[in-house]
């Protein structure tokens, strides 16, 4: 968890030199003083940022000033045309979706919302969607496919939200339908994990034919608490930071995997250090990606899409050796 | 289950069974005779992938495909305990390489495509042998344009010590069946407690029809992570076949005893 000036507990030597550096910049004739302790700040958080843990990178995902969807919208979106409601129980306010322009492109844009204020939080309950999130994601995909438009996914979620009203209304059943329908949409679809990959919750809008990762997010089968609770039998500072490395979640990690198709770098010290600049970098892989997908046939496009997934795993075939 | 020892295939061993709903003891065999399934009331016993083919398939008329296929460590997984070793103790204990049985085989005369996932193993979860096998399943059916059948009984959904390649085998196989159902294949889902996670929220709720044996616990969520989230009582059959059922996501509950009869009849309504 971030402290309520926004530090992490790994950036306390950070947090440190930051006062320091507030407190001289009021005094004159500092000026030597500021220039090197800023370089020093610098050199730290690089120094912090190149050696997170695995847990470091889920709290850096976590960071409540990160940048989320709606942020990436007024950054780097020139117009975004909200459209609401599944057609059939309602409007989940943690799945985003409308019409929006980027570059010289229109695109459908679904993304998870967290929300910053306590309010929105609980408005979007953190980022976890209930079945109709995913019937109200799959709706616009499909008329987006119907009139050739991209979609693009933005996912931030620590899960599909877990309660009785989304059990009843078929949480399995809604998030199944997506990775159905999804693999055969007929329309460029482009990924980006922009920070929480939870699970199923992030799946069920993460079937594309580009699937990349911001540099500090994270993208796992369980969370690392859950896996902690259940294999460790306790979810403690220990087990958690055991559970997060064993899992092999951050994209340098997925990479290897061969599970995404790239790491986008994030400014120094974390997206929420330069949500603009973070932004830019996204924007550009999203306008290239776009391009790239563009002229390719549907018929291409569906074959690749194909067998991007369906090489995924690792098996041994034949006899067994001795 | 109480005092019963448990057996090299994860059943209770002994010439009785306690039944974990009724409370009643089972003579053993008379519940073997019918079904694995409760005399004094209906429950569904575990059933090993074996019992399942022999329950579900004409006599000797499957035909395993993809025997050789078996797990790795990609991730070098270890809680305490290594993957690895894990997987060596789990197929000791089950005399299966992992927890999927795939091939084809013959159901009152029809040929199927047929596949069963074993609780036993792993809870049954889905790594990436479980992703591949039945990924081949699904592809066979549709280059064969026979009718499949997919057994699922998972505790967990996918498998953690695969991390994100098995997250991503929910992926595969969605696309396989997808391909499979453009092509206008059927594909009778059956679930068997426990269908649970990323098995539920993925093959085993893809089916054209969906059927489930009664009592069985289906859904995506744990019930200790929903009482975690929301702190309320669950209500009376919470995620059961029947809670499933009234809520819309089952066409039918179908009793053990009466799969076969049940899939036979689906197979000849939808013959193209
Ligand atoms: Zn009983």
């Amino acid at each position: 968890m971030a402290s309520p000036n926004g530090f992490l507990p790994f950036e306390k030597d950070i947090f440190e030199m930051e006062e320091l550096l507030s407190k001289l910049e009021g005094q004159a004739g500092a000026t030597e003083e500021i220039r090197r302790i800023k370089k020093e700040i610098t050199r730290l958080i690089q120094k912090v940022y190149s050696n997170l843990s695995a847990w470091d990178t889920v709290l850096v995902a976590r960071h409540p000033n990160r940048p989320q969807t709606l942020d990436y919208i007024n950054l780097i979106f020139d117009e975004f045309v909200e459209l609401h409601g599944d057609r059939a129980f309602g409007d989940d306010r943690a799945i985003r979706s409308g019409f929006a322009r980027i570059g010289e492109h229109r695109v459908m844009l679904l993304g998870h919302q967290k929300g910053h204020t306590l309010k929105e939080r609980n408005e979007c309950l953190y980022g976890c969607a209930h079945p109709e999130g995913y019937r109200k994601a799959l709706n616009k995909m499909k008329m987006a496919a119907k009139f050739g438009i991209p979609v693009i996914c933005l996912i931030d979620t620590p899960g599909a939200y877990p309660g009785i009203g989304a059990e009843e209304r078929g949480q399995a059943q809604l998030i199944a339908n997506n990775l159905f329908e999804m693999s055969r949409l007929a329309t460029p679809i482009i990924c980006v994990v922009i920070g929480e990959g939870g699970s199923g919750g992030a799946l069920g809008i993460g079937i594309g034919d580009r699937v990349s990762m911001l540099e500090h997010s994270y993208y796992s089968v369980i969370s690392p608490e859950g896996c902690a609770g259940i294999l460790w039998k306790v979810a403690t500072d220990d087990t958690k930071r055991q559970a997060a490395d064993a899992l092999r979640l951050t994209a340098r990690d997925l990479f290897k995997l061969r599970v995404i198709d790239d790491i986008i770098a994030e400014p120094l010290g974390g997206a929420h250090r330069d949500a603009r600049q973070m932004g830019n970098s996204l924007k550009a892989y999203l306008v290239r990606y776009l391009r790239d997908l563009k002229d390719v046939s549907t018929e291409e496009l569906m074959e690749q899409r194909y067998q991007k997934f369906r090489r995924m795993g690792v098996f041994e075939q034949g006899p067994q050796e001795s | 289950m109480a005092g019963a020892r448990m057996a090299k295939r994860g059943v209770p061993e002994g010439l009785w069974i306690r039944c974990p709903q009724c409370k009643a003891t089972v003579f053993r065999k008379e519940a073997a005779a019918r079904f694995n399934v409760c005399p004094e009331c209906n429950h569904h016993f575990y059933l090993p992938a074996r019992e399942r083919i022999k329950q579900l398939l004409d006599e000797e008329s499957f035909e395993e495909w993809f025997a050789d296929l078996r797990p790795k460590d990609p991730l070098q997984f270890n809680d305490r305990v290594l993957y690895s070793e894990r997987l060596k103790a789990e197929q000791a204990k089950t005399g299966m390489p992992d927890a999927a049985v795939v091939g084809r085989g013959y159901i009152r005369g029809r040929p199927v495509v047929f596949s069963v996932t074993d609780f036993a193993f792993m809870a049954g979860s889905m790594g990436s042998v479980v992703g591949e096998k039945l990924t081949r399943a699904a592809e066979e059916a549709t280059r064969l344009m026979l009718p499949l059948i997919i057994v699922s009984g998972s505790g967990g959904g996918a498998r953690m010590q695969e991390g994100i390649l098995s997250l991503m085998q929910m992926a595969k196989i969605s696309a396989a069946l997808a391909r499979y159902d453009q092509a206008g294949g059927l594909y009778i889902s059956i679930l068997t407690n426990p269908t649970m996670g990323g098995v539920a929220a993925s093959f085993a709720l893809q089916g054209d029809l969906t059927l489930a044996e009664p009592g069985a616990l289906i859904g995506f969520a744990g019930k200790r992570t929903i009482w975690n989230t929301v702190r309320l009582e669950l209500p009376e059959g919470f995620q059961t076949s029947e809670f499933l059922l009234k809520h819309g996501f089952i066409d039918r509950i179908v009793h053990r005893k009466d799969l076969r009869t049940e899939v036979a009849r689906i197979i000849d309504y939808c013959e193209h």
